[in-house]
């Protein structure tokens, strides 16, 4: 099965004559024929949610389209409007890169140090502490109590708590303040964001060899700091690579979150992500063609970015 | 303090007491940051109306009531759509999304882990790659195929598009792999075809993949409220439902702390039955090169 490549040029082709390319790979497709037959269903419909949409985005950002008329060819002209004039959505890029940066390492440091901190429990422990750190982001909705925690009136709990302890003497408008809404997204976005990758840190902790921590207390590591530099982080980079994937995208994605607590549009715009601005335009005004280069722009800084942190993290421990 | 002495005797040696008493009370105080709001939101669904708005306001419920409950299931016997019919819709999207996708998931999982062949390569990057932007980017061309389709306003438009997700078949794959060669080579001597193979050796051998993708889609699809590709009342989900209780605003604080406590217990439990085989799946997610 493995060596299907040379078994076919060395007993599929007649002797002396050379076979077609073609010939090669029917033959090929031949022989796979029911990992191919395997393969079909859920490859027919990624190609039709995920590889299509990709390529029909590209194409309708070249275009002005309302859903209505058809589509009319523009060119660059998106691309200049999005860069030059719409001012909103340089607040947005802004917004979304500053949320990025702040939340992107934080959440990713804070999935590793928390996997690594719980690997030290006993069993029964380690179990009950995941859960309640995964459980924030499989809760759903759950993060509208932090509307309630940061209620602008004195009913909310940190105005509650400030006025009582004597350090506001008047409650603070948490998410109406442009001063505070994209620090309050940041901290609930944190919050929410010990998933998928945090259970794969937990897992990878788990499969370290133990023989490795016992040969490098031989070679002369002295504390746990050098262990986790020397020992743990390079025995687990592959889950470290799968885990920067996860944040980094889902931080570039954050849209709910801002638009449940700050409002939508927020106040001067001070919780504006791409994606809201995203949803803005192409399900609030309709123009198809103006939100479709929003995507594709997105789309470039988000695949840019991880493409460029697998670099990075392929020289952790090296 | 005995705790933290036996823990350093265990496996791993380097390890200070002073260290691991700072590095655990910084677990504690995040665990506080991390729990409190759900402590906070499962005190306020047994809490009496008049302790809802209090000032200063107060955080452990003082006297527990259910009246919140029972004053869900008032308002939910009173909806226009029957209250059961948004829980069925919710169970079958959840349940034919679950299903199709751990199947589909799975089959193409196989031969990308265990066949070598022209394309496994490309076909599994382009997964590694559909990881790597969010689903946001898609939304508006994926309505319009969805349209095409002619599956507006159907279920179709939640499940069928859930099948494709790519997180499950990566996980799938990765997970398929560490299954040994021999023992398909067994199988196929035996005379066993490939479907069989796939269907009687490979799929019992990753029940922890299947369950995890279970629980991710199962997630994914509870939360839906159908967006924007449902409109009909009679085919909205139980968020959808719950949300607009929600959404009454002040005089409905007490039911919606019941619903938020409702809607959120369901994952939270599952995920409690499957920790361990969600972790076995999770050792085998890393990324390869």
């Amino acid at each position: 099965m493995k060596s299907s490549d040379t078994s076919v040029v060395s007993s599929g082709s007649p002797v002396g004559k050379p076979i077609g390319k073609m010939a090669l790979l029917l033959h090929d497709i031949k022989r796979q024929k029911h990992s191919y037959i395997l393969l079909a269903p859920y490859y027919l419909l990624f190609c039709l949610f995920t590889v299509l949409p990709v390529v029909l985005s590209f194409l309708i950002s070249f275009t002005h389209f309302n859903m209505l008329e058809f589509p009319r060819w523009v060119g660059w002209q998106n691309y200049t409007r999005l860069f030059l004039e719409d001012d909103v959505f340089l607040i947005a890029l802004k917004n979304t890169l500053l949320f990025v940066a702040v939340t992107g390492p934080l959440s990713y440091i804070m999935c590793f140090i928390f996997a690594w901190l719980i690997n030290d429990l006993p069993p029964k422990l380690r179990a009950f502490v995941t859960l309640i750190f995964y459980a924030p982001s499989i809760s759903g909705n759950i993060y509208f109590i932090w509307l309630i925690i940061f209620s602008g009136d004195m009913y909310g709990y940190l105005n509650g708590f400030l006025m009582k302890a004597g350090f506001a003497d008047e409650p603070i408008l948490w998410l109406q303040d442009p001063q505070y809404i994209l620090i309050i997204i940041m901290i609930v976005q944190v919050w929410l964001s010990l998933g998928t990758s945090f259970l794969a840190f937990i897992a990878g902790l788990q499969n370290v060899d133990p023989s490795l921590y016992e040969a490098g207390a031989m070679d002369g590591i002295r504390n746990r700091w050098q262990e986790l530099w020397f020992i743990t982080l390079p025995s687990m980079r592959p889950q470290l690579m799968f885990g920067a994937v996860i944040q980094i995208t889902s931080s570039f994605a954050v849209a709910e979150v801002s638009m449940n607590l700050a409002g939508f549009p927020s106040v001067q715009y001070a919780g504006h992500t791409i994606v809201t601005h995203l949803i803005d335009y192409g399900s609030i005004r309709f123009e198809m063609g103006y939100a479709s280069t929003i995507a594709t722009v997105l789309f470039a800084i988000m695949l840019g970015t991880n493409l460029l942190t697998q670099k990075l993290l392929k020289k952790v421990g090296e | 303090m005995k705790i933290l002495s036996s823990l350093r005797g265990k496996t791993k040696v380097n390890r200070s007491v002073w260290g691991n008493v700072l590095l655990f009370l910084f677990l504690g105080v995040f665990g506080c940051y991390m729990a409190l709001p759900l402590v906070y939101s499962i005190n306020n669904a047994f809490k009496p109306l008049d302790e809802l708005f209090l000032f200063p306001p107060r955080f452990f419920v003082r006297n527990p009531t259910m009246s919140n409950f029972s004053d869900l299931f008032h308002l939910l016997s009173n909806t226009w759509v029957p209250f059961l019919r948004y829980a069925f819709n919710t169970v079958f999207i959840t349940m034919a999304g679950t299903i199709g996708h751990v199947l589909l998931a799975s089959a193409a999982a196989y031969p990308l882990a265990k066949h070598k062949f022209r394309g496994t390569k490309i076909l599994f990057s382009v997964i590694v790659l559909a990881l790597m932007f969010s689903p946001h980017v898609t939304a508006i061309p994926n309505y319009m195929v969805i349209g095409k389709l002619g599956w507006i306003d159907t279920y179709w438009a939640i499940i069928i598009p859930a099948f494709a997700f790519p997180l499950g078949l990566y996980l799938m794959k990765q997970f398929m792999e560490q299954i040994p060669d021999a023992l398909l080579e067994a199988a196929k001597i035996d005379g066993a075809n490939e479907y069989r193979i796939f269907w009687t050796i490979v799929m019992p051998l990753v029940k922890p993949a299947w369950l995890t993708l279970t629980i991710l889609l199962f997630q994914l699809l509870w939360g839906t409220d159908g967006g924007t590709m449902i409109y009909s009342e009679n085919l909205k989900t139980l968020n959808y439902a719950l949300g607009q209780i929600v959404a009454g605003g002040i005089a409905r604080a007490g039911a919606g702390a019941a619903v938020a406590l409702l809607l959120m217990s369901v994952p939270i439990l599952l995920f409690i039955f499957t920790q361990s085989k969600i972790i076995q799946t999770m050792a085998t997610s890393g990324m390869k090169e």
